[in-house]
């Protein structure tokens, strides 16, 4: 039998053959929009020594000040994004760590006792083991 | 030597469908050794019996050839009973299912491509069924879903074109 060339396996394909190919392609396309895009957030949380001081909608921009043991932290919050742009600590991790968009990302400034989250990303773990 | 009190009289479909279901555990079993980056991503070239099955013999045969394949396969890589047996038959009782309804697509629109699609769409969905309400009762199960369905986009098409290239090539008709 001989082996046929690469166009050739193309009559092997008829009309309908075709349409289910676009779908079984759609699907897949849509399966990882739908499962691997992620929860989108709505709602930036600022917390102050574990205590929830605001939420902000993600929708509009707008800055916040919050007062923590060594000081002040500034929080900035964009259509859909939000960052630390400025905290009294040492090491200015959660500075660093500039915007944060997906759901469930966090921004912490331990030594000024301030974290700025995410809503969103559901039940995500850090690790699962079995 | 006394005779055996039962006798098995085995009939020509018996014979038949006994051939192809060993053909299609050959391909389980050398399909086992080849590496694969992800475990549940499998070629599934057996489906290829079951679809030339199908498409010749009727559903009937088909199912035969794929329930025999899933058990002998697992005795022979010592699978059976093991989660991965169960997640194949569950598999292979939804491609089956699907392909019931599949089969009534006119021939001449849908040819062995579309009933490989479906039938592997159906598998993953049969597999993660199972996986979801049984082995791992947790959606983390569907964190890997797109790479199954990329994965049986890309080996129910090309199961399916090998499958029509054999029935197109009249050498191989089986003997009744």
């Amino acid at each position: 039998m001989a082996r046929p060339r690469l166009t050739a396996w193309l009559r092997y394909l008829r009309a309908g053959d075709l349409l289910v190919l676009a779908a079984a392609a759609a699907a897949c396309a849509a399966s990882f929009v739908l499962l691997w895009r992620g929860e989108q957030p709505d709602r930036a949380i600022v917390r102050a020594g574990g205590q929830i001081v605001a939420e902000l909608p993600l929708d509009r921009a707008a800055e916040l000040t919050v007062d923590g043991p060594l000081g002040q932290t500034r929080i900035e919050v964009e259509p859909g994004r939000a960052r630390v742009v400025a905290d009294p600590g040492p090491r200015q991790y959660c500075v660093r760590q500039g915007w944060i968009s997906r759901g469930g990302a966090v921004a912490i400034c331990a030594p000024n006792q301030v974290s700025l989250s995410l809503n969103g990303g559901g039940n995500s773990h850090d690790s699962l083991s079995y | 030597m006394t005779r055996s009190a039962t006798e098995l009289t085995v009939t020509r479909d018996d014979s038949r469908i006994a051939r192809l279901a060993a053909a299609a555990i050959a391909l389980t079993v050398a399909e086992a050794a080849i590496p694969m980056p992800l475990p549940g991503v499998k070629p599934g070239l057996a489906n290829i019996v079951t679809l030339i099955v199908l498409w010749r013999y009727g559903w009937r045969d088909a199912a035969w050839v794929s329930l025999l394949r899933v058990l002998a396969g697992s005795l022979l890589l010592g699978q059976f009973l093991a989660p991965g047996f169960f997640l194949s038959a569950a598999g292979s009782v939804a491609s089956l299912l699907a392909l019931a309804a599949a089969m009534h697509l006119p021939r001449h629109w849908f040819g062995p491509v579309s009933h490989s699609l479906i039938a592997a769409f159906a598998h993953i969905g049969g597999q993660l069924a199972v996986a979801r309400l049984w082995l791992v009762p947790h959606d983390g199960v569907f964190y890997l879903a797109p790479v199954f369905f990329s994965a049986a986009l890309v080996f129910g098409l090309s199961n399916g074109l090998i499958a029509a290239h054999l029935l197109a090539d009249r050498s191989h008709a089986d003997r009744r």
